[in-house]
């Protein structure tokens, strides 16, 4: 279960106006094209992961009101069919078909689940439509899975990890647990820390781990074997319910006393405010410090968002809008919506975000999007992230010899 | 030493909070003979009702006893409502039939609790001296896990006090013994069972709220609680509130000590345990055998051959089955496809649960088995596609045949969750063998051979394989082997006084209902394209248990009936808003009208005016 990282707001529709305007001058294509909406086809997990998807709904209910507003994409309004997956890859699948041959979408995108992200993209590889997944976090999406039809917009767990390296780093104390859900993306964030931090300081020892099943932490028993190994320093990548029961056992018997946590995601507001006035501090985290963070983007996107919605976005409303923009910056950028050439030029079009810029890379179709890592604090009884900084996804991926190898599989 | 008393002592803290889930559970079962399957969604709704009125409150301690009764309360009279406007119209439907019925609930619980509560997850503040500890050995330990400890004890002995000091408690322990010579003494049922329905639901809900200090009131819980509750009950003996204490805390301990020595283990522990003590102790810990419920078997229709009006539709359906693909798009067929697969996976859990009487709880491990066996041959073996739709079966029917021994010794309720058990750990292994089945990301690239690409033809050979298999399995069931079967479901003490070795007999059914489930799952892995741990997950279980119940058990044709209406109703109510709240509702509605099933209801509707 990855999260997203939101994206871009009035500039990139700014950008989509001067596409728009570019195509208008080359009349023969628009009328080749007509002017029938380009169809996106969207797949997500609306019922299994409510808190998540419905501010996502929200993020590109906005991106598209706004993108259409400006006047649409190569002189074409853009049209979002949305399906619900309930969380399973199968339904996906199917629902990816109807997309396809029913509803004649130009284009699939979507995924919160990474065996979701996984099934629409093997879809996509399968059938030759292009699929942009917008939250899906596994590493094999872009990598040992990834081929041309696949775009993935957020940092995955490589990356996640590889952000809070350089903070880690930095902790004084060389005893290191885990702890984290049992299924493949804890286990490939754990993979990934180890090995990353360990390059950064040789000295360190995990000395244990702890693996509770996804949504059923036995919170005092883990927390309990955790303070038993004794350690000096804590990495978590746990979330949702699993995180505030972990959490709440780790105050009351003292675990996070004196001790660094290196955690994943739990910036994000869909994570850090349950957590409210028992917001740990200090915490060394992942996330969206949503309205602290001012630059014109993200200010614009949190003014518009509000007065359409009525409540502050989350992440989910961040990357459901950077998923919309992000497409129609590739359109633009491709001039068509053509199959083929989409996937061929998708690579290398940039868009701006709340976050800064991004783009998508040519070698892994992976995008730039990065997010902030910093701590976190209690403020009016309430969990916030302070001392953030941006960190910019290409800065937080291997080497494009180590990525090509890694794209083989 | 001092670690080990920590740990030790918050595994009873675990082990009340679970024995207050299931406590309830019991009490329900015992009386009314109900699988309560909603009992997770009536905890769910004591911890958002909970919220609701904690948050309202001061938060001082006596405030905070007085709101955990209340939301209990609360609680216990929605239980009431639903066992007064739902379950009591139908005690006398078939077995199992309640089971349905509050899957329906569930959905509609899902959704409901959605909109009134919203998507967040909501977190109690917890006062300080929610907050507070005791130093222990050298360790904290939460005052409230103290609280916890104390109350699962206090729970049982006022139950216990209820049930042998009172009438009310007499009259309890006598219809759970035996219900019809209570009703025939005079006793007024329907209070009794409004009451014991009211406070299982109040236990529920009692658990949901005491559950908020330690975390939140979230859209998960319902599914989370609901099968670790089912496990505490089994593993006690159902309807033994003893027996439920007992292996809660047998469980609560395992956990805290598991979870030190083997990390990983959080997967799969509670349903090894089940599966150890089902297997050695079939009626779980305290458990007794089950009294055979007077007049269940005038339920159990004979498998009389088909009229011939029913053998033309059954042929018209065939031949418009064969030409789908003249008319149909892609999409259509890809959806014709999925329902073909559907009712091979219904009429092979049809197979073991009309005519074989042993319903499963976990049929889809033999579904799963057959789609990882299919797609790790087309992957580690480079086999062809007919090689991975051989194995498939092969694979699942000798799984079922290994897992089964220990099964069909069992009966009723318990043979259904030693299923759910073996379910589980296969789940729980293809989840976490990541380097061989992928795990949750699942395997990819298990698409059609060349010459199948065509979703026409792949359309075509789903309908040979999932038709044939299921016209196969019906054809068993008029042979002397179905005769057979069926008298060891009837009377297995006849059946072996004739003769009969009714183990094998049962075995072997196992055997082939599962071959046909791991043919289906085969079939759907090269559809699909990709093979995922969801495939095997409880609730695609329960999506063939509801095609089948919703078909009618006791009609050779209900499977095929209730996996194409299922199907149909789930593809046409998802791509609708509140989706769940709709099907939980049709699925209530057929219940309470149709209780025989739609195949059985058109049986009825057939016969009647016509000489038997």
């Amino acid at each position: 279960m990855p999260r997203n990282k939101g994206t871009e707001t009035m500039t990139v529709t700014r950008r989509t106006l001067l596409a728009a305007a570019g195509t208008l001058a080359a009349p023969a294509l628009v009328r080749a094209q007509g002017s029938a909406p380009i169809r996106i086809g969207e797949i997500n997990s609306y019922t299994a992961v409510p808190a998540f998807t419905l501010p996502y709904r929200n993020g590109w209910q906005l991106a598209v009101e706004q993108v259409n507003a400006a006047g649409g994409v190569l002189g074409r309004k853009i049209e979002v069919v949305s399906r619900d997956d309930a969380g399973k890859p199968q339904d996906a699948i199917r629902l990816a078909g109807e997309l396809v041959n029913e509803q004649k979408v130009d284009l699939l995108s979507g995924g919160f689940l990474s065996n979701v992200g996984l099934a629409l993209s093997d879809y996509a590889k399968q059938n030759k439509k292009l699929f942009i997944a917008g939250e899906p976090l596994t590493d094999a999406l872009v990598w040992s899975d990834g081929h041309r039809y696949c775009y993935r917009l957020r940092p995955s767990t490589y990356m996640q990890a590889a952000m809070l390296v350089d903070d880690a780093a930095k902790l004084p104390g060389t005893r290191w647990v885990t702890v984290a859900p049992n299924y493949e993306y804890g286990q490939s964030a754990v993979k990934w820390f180890k090995l990353l931090l360990a390059k950064k300081r040789p000295d360190v020892t995990f000395i244990g781990e702890q693996w509770p099943a996804l949504g059923k932490i036995d919170a005092g028993a883990t927390v309990a074997a955790l303070e038993a190994a004794k350690p000096d320093n804590i990495f978590n990548v746990t979330f949702g319910g699993d995180l505030t029961n972990f959490v709440r056992a780790g105050n009351t018997r003292g675990l996070f006393e004196k001790r660094g946590v290196v955690s994943v995601l739990t910036g994000e507001p869909e994570y850090l405010e349950p957590l409210g006035e028992e917001t740990p501090t200090g915490w060394i985290v992942t996330g969206y410090p949503v309205e602290s963070v001012i630059n014109t983007t993200n200010t614009a996107f949190i003014a518009a968002y509000k007065a359409r919605f009525k409540e502050m976005p989350k992440m989910g409303s961040v990357v459901g809008f950077a998923l919309i923009t992000s497409i129609v910056a590739g359109i633009a950028k491709t001039g068509a919506v053509d199959t083929e050439k989409m996937a061929d030029s998708f690579a290398g079009a940039s868009f701006d975000t709340p976050f800064g810029r991004a783009m998508w890379r040519k070698q892994d179709h992976q995008g730039t999007l990065g997010t902030y890592v910093g701590k976190t604090a209690v403020k009016d009884g309430h969990g916030v992230m302070v001392d953030w900084r941006y960190v910019d996804g290409a800065g937080a991926l291997p080497t494009d010899a180590e990525v090509a190898k890694l794209r083989q599989g | 030493m001092d670690f080990v008393v920590v740990q030790a002592l918050t595994g009873l803290a675990g082990a009340s909070s679970l024995f207050l889930v299931a406590a309830g559970l019991t009490v329900i079962f015992g009386v009314t003979r109900v699988v309560n399957f909603a009992h997770g969604s009536l905890y769910m709704l004591g911890a958002y009702i909970g919220w609701s009125i904690l948050t309202r409150l001061p938060r001082d301690p006596a405030w905070f006893a007085a709101g955990v009764l209340l939301a209990a309360l609360a609680t216990a009279a929605l239980g009431a409502l639903l066992e007064m406007g739902l379950l009591r119209r139908i005690y006398r439907a078939p077995e199992l039939l309640q089971l349905l019925a509050t899957f329906g609930v569930v959905l509609m619980v899902q959704d409901a609790a959605l909109y009134l509560w919203g998507p967040d997850e909501l977190t109690l503040p917890r006062p300080p001296w929610l907050r507070g500890f005791v130093a222990v050995a050298g360790s904290r330990f939460p005052l409230f896990d103290l609280v916890l400890i104390g109350v699962g004890p206090l729970v049982l002995g006022l139950l216990w006090l209820l049930l042998a000091r009172t009438r009310f408690g007499v009259l309890l322990r006598a219809a759970t013994q035996d219900r019809e010579m209570v009703a025939a003494l005079g006793v007024d049922q329907t209070v009794l069972f409004t009451v014991v329905f009211a406070l299982g639901a109040g236990l529920a809900g009692l658990g949901g709220v005491l559950s908020l200090p330690d975390g939140s009131a979230n859209l998960h819980i319902d599914l989370d609680v609901i099968t670790d509750a089912f496990v505490v009950v089994v593993v006690g003996g159902m309807g033994s509130l003893p027996g439920a204490f007992l292996a809660a805390l047998l469980i609560g301990e395992l956990q805290a000590f598991g979870i030190v020595l083997l990390p990983k283990i959080t997967l799969v522990l509670v349903f090894l345990v089940m599966a150890v003590v089902l297997v050695f102790r079939p009626h779980g810990l305290l458990g007794r055998p089950q009294a055979v419920a007077r007049g269940a078997a005038e339920a159990l229709a004979l498998v009389r051959p088909a009229v011939p009006a029913l053998r033309w539709l059954g042929l018209a359906v065939l031949a418009l089955a064969l030409a789908a693909p003249l008319f149909a798009g892609p999409y259509l067929l890809s959806v014709l496809t999925e329902m073909l697969v559907a009712v091979l996976f219904a009429a092979s859990l049809h197979f073991m649960m009309g005519p074989g009487g042993m319903a499963s709880f976990g049929h889809a491990a033999w579904f799963g088995i057959g789609a990882y066996a299919a797609a790790l041959a087309t992957h580690a073996l480079a086999a062809p596609m007919p090689a991975g739709l051989l194995l498939a079966p092969l694979a699942a029917g000798a799984a079922a045949g290994l897992f089964g021994w220990f099964i069909v010794r069992l009966s009723g309720v318990y043979l259904a969750m030693l299923t759910l058990a073996f379910a589980q750990i296969v789940w729980a292994v293809v989840f976490q063998w990541d380097a061989v089945t992928g795990g949750d990301n699942g395997i990819l690239g298990v698409w059609p051979a060349r010459w199948a690409g065509d979703p026409r033809v792949y359309y075509l050979l789903a309908l040979a394989l999932c038709g044939g298999a299921a016209m196969l399995l019906r054809r068993v069931l008029y042979a002397p082997f179905g005769y057979a079967l069926r008298a060891t479901r009837d009377s297995p003490l006849r059946a072996e006084a004739i003769g009969l070795h009714a183990g094998r007999i049962r075995l072997a059914a196992f055997a082939l209902a599962g071959a046909a489930a791991g043919l289906a799952g085969g079939v759907f892995a090269y559809a699909k394209g990709s093979v995922f741990p969801t495939y095997i997950a409880v609730g695609h279980s329960v999506d063939a248990l509801v095609a089948v119940l919703l078909g009618g058990v006791q009609t050779i044709a209900g499977p095929v009936v209730g996996a194409l209406a299922y199907t149909a109703l789930f593809d046409a109510l998802l791509t609708t808003s509140f989706w769940r709240f709709k099907l939980g509702a049709f699925i209530v509605l057929l219940v309470l009208f149709f209780p025989a099933g739609i195949a059985g209801a058109a049986q009825r509707l057939w016969e009647r005016g016509r000489p038997a």
